[in-house]
């Protein structure tokens, strides 16, 4: 952002034109059409008609507290509040398959767990901001591309399912902790499998793309088994190799094995076996160094675990019948979410190694 | 846009592994090399073979070929690899299908370069059709008055002629398997696509970098393939066989 020194001592600028190009980006045409407005009518005053005076002054004084309103705007308002103030919309980033958390359902329309908090969230930036009317755009996004586009403004609030660590709290900042999944395997019942230490030298599915795959490397060398591993481009069709006994486990977020198991054609046939491989906390994501929204965001999380708001949503999402199916994932509460209820933090996943 | 740069990530060690990112990006590209040029050696002889097929006089062998070519042509390359991968096993014997499921050496390898090769001769199959046709038929006439075969006149006469004329489209083409190859990720073989996007996770998000690096990759894999067709076209050329200066 560029900042003349005339702009930056407060005086009115000296020319629309050689201002344009010093303009702050989100600030945008608005501002530049008021300020055409502002320099006509202050140099056309002096030519004024008498008895168009008392209209063009009133002109000149609508133009004078708009921009000033604005610029007091403009103190008040930095980072992601500024640029949804002056575009007057607020991107989501949407995850399609992210079951519980973001998913379709049979309209096709993304719901979930994280949809909902983010909602709230969008509502707090409305009474914030008093725009009522604030548009709410979903970007659907994946593993790959979410942080480049949260970082370059694509997305102001991803509401999907990425675990927080400390790589990424170096390119992005992380709402209050809302969930914590356990990574381990899903298996068909009728193989009798209940250990990772049974599937040496068996097909064992994972996702491209997905913190598991390094999970199940280091768990190889730590316990020296062999595992052939295969990999599903996402998590559909890793448990379609799971189905199809290509694999005979299944390795991923436990929350996501619910989901496919709910989904799948007979539910009953799987279950989800094993010690947790990790245990991730992940959370709503945001661009980092923006304390503004960063406080809005923590905020209205941490007000939602206080008054019990989150137990109700968990409850929707987790222990009840959802889209959909109407299957139930019977998802009970881990204690380190509720530790991360009790105690809200973004602490990176680092700190949940035992 | 305050991105992370860290153009030094390729060198850093893969946490739980000994290789570096780099080390990762050279297992891609030579996965990506070895599915790609399997892929290509034997799309070219299917497709030559299919090509040939299409153009004889036997009416029931020429349906064998454009039935081939229309199969594989028309069925997008992504969709093939998946049928092969989770449909085709479905449909053999139980305990074959299950071997090929599960114990098979090397069965994503193989299932990558059976779909890309499968779906590349076709094409190949097409330009060689039009290379054939694009000679007059005299050509045929004075090789089968010659009192060659038909088998001969194609060996002799008309396929040395046909191939110098498709050299330009099958740079092409082989250009297009390097890149047509970028789906094997998607039943789980390690080339370039898969390595950029298991690295852009196990990197924190180095989504530039990583891409970028894969890119460069791709884009020399694809330049070395039409170097080399470009030296082939000059040695083979026969000053005033067909059209040539």
């Amino acid at each position: 952002m560029f900042v003349t020194a005339r702009q930056a001592s407060g005086k009115p600028p000296l020319f629309c034109r050689a201002q344009a190009a010093s303009f702050d980006f989100w600030t945008g045409w608005r501002s530049y059409c008021l300020q055409i407005a502002y320099n006509a009518i202050y140099s056309a005053r002096a030519e004024l008609l008498p008895e168009d005076r008392m209209f063009k002054q009133a002109l000149f004084a609508i133009a004078v507290t708009s921009l000033s309103s604005q610029a007091i705007l403009a103190q008040e308002l930095d980072g992601t509040l500024k640029k949804v103030k002056d575009s007057g919309a607020i991107t989501l980033g949407i995850r399609t398959s992210s079951g519980p958390l973001s998913y379709l359902d049979a309209n096709q329309k993304v719901v979930g767990y994280h949809i909902d908090i983010c909602y709230k969230i969008v509502d707090a930036v409305k009474a914030k901001l008093k725009m009522p009317n604030l548009k709410v755009t979903e970007q659907e996004v994946t593993s790959q591309n979410r942080i480049p586009l949260v970082v370059n403004g694509t997305v102001d609030l991803e509401c999907g399912s990425t675990t927080n660590n400390a790589d990424r709290q170096k390119q992005v900042a992380f709402a209050p902790t809302t969930f914590v999944t356990n990574v381990r395997m899903a298996v068909k019942k009728s193989s009798g499998i209940t250990d990772l230490d049974q599937l040496s030298g068996k097909p064992v599915a994972t996702t491209t793309g997905t913190t598991s795959v390094a999970l199940m490397r280091s768990h190889e060398k730590g316990k020296n088994v062999d595992f052939k591993e295969v990999y599903g481009k996402d998590h559909a069709d890793s448990f379609q190799m799971l189905e199809s006994d290509r694999a005979v486990a299944f390795v991923m977020d436990d929350n996501l094995l619910a989901s496919n198991i709910a989904n799948s054609q007979n539910p009953s046939a799987y279950a989800i076996v094993g010690p947790a491989l990790s245990t991730e906390p992940i959370a709503i994501m945001l661009r980092r160094d923006d304390s503004q929204f960063k406080a809005l965001v923590d905020d209205t999380v941490k007000g939602m675990m206080k008054s019990g708001e989150i137990n109700k949503l968990y409850t929707k999402w987790f222990l009840s019948p959802i889209p959909p199916k109407n299957s139930n994932l019977n998802f009970t509460m881990s204690e380190q979410l509720k530790a991360a209820i009790a105690n809200p933090n973004d602490n990176p996943a680092e700190s949940y190694k035992k | 846009m305050h991105y992370h740069w860290n153009w030094g990530i390729f060198f850093q060690q893969v946490s739980s592994s000994d290789d570096t990112f780099f080390n990762w990006l050279m297992i891609g590209l030579g996965w990506t090399l070895a599915v790609s040029l399997s892929a290509w050696v034997i799309g070219l002889i299917l497709g030559s073979i299919m090509g040939v097929l299409r153009t004889v006089p036997n009416r029931k062998l020429a349906f064998i070929g454009t039935a081939w070519v229309e199969l594989f042509r028309n069925i997008p390359i992504l969709v093939q690899l998946i049928l092969w991968f989770f449909v085709v096993p479905e449909l053999l014997p139980e305990r074959l299908g299950l071997w090929v499921k599960q114990d098979m050496p090397a069965k994503e390898f193989i299932t990558a370069v059976l779909a890309l090769s499968l779906f590349t001769s076709s094409r190949i199959a097409e330009q060689v059709r039009a290379g054939i046709q694009s000679l007059s038929r005299g050509q045929s006439y004075a090789g089968l008055a010659m009192g060659f075969t038909q088998a001969q006149t194609y060996r002799y006469v008309i396929l040395p002629m046909a191939f110098r004329i498709i050299i330009p489209p099958l740079t092409s083409e082989f250009m297009n398997t390097f890149k047509n190859s970028a789906v094997s990720f998607a039943i789980g073989v390690w080339d370039l696509t898969f390595v950029s996007r298991q690295m852009v996770e196990e990197s924190g998000g180095q989504v530039i970098e990583t891409l970028t690096a894969a890119t460069v990759l791709y884009f020399l894999c694809a330049l070395a393939a039409n170097r080399l067709m470009y030296v082939i076209e000059n040695r083979s050329r026969v000053p005033g066989l067909i059209v040539a200066k």
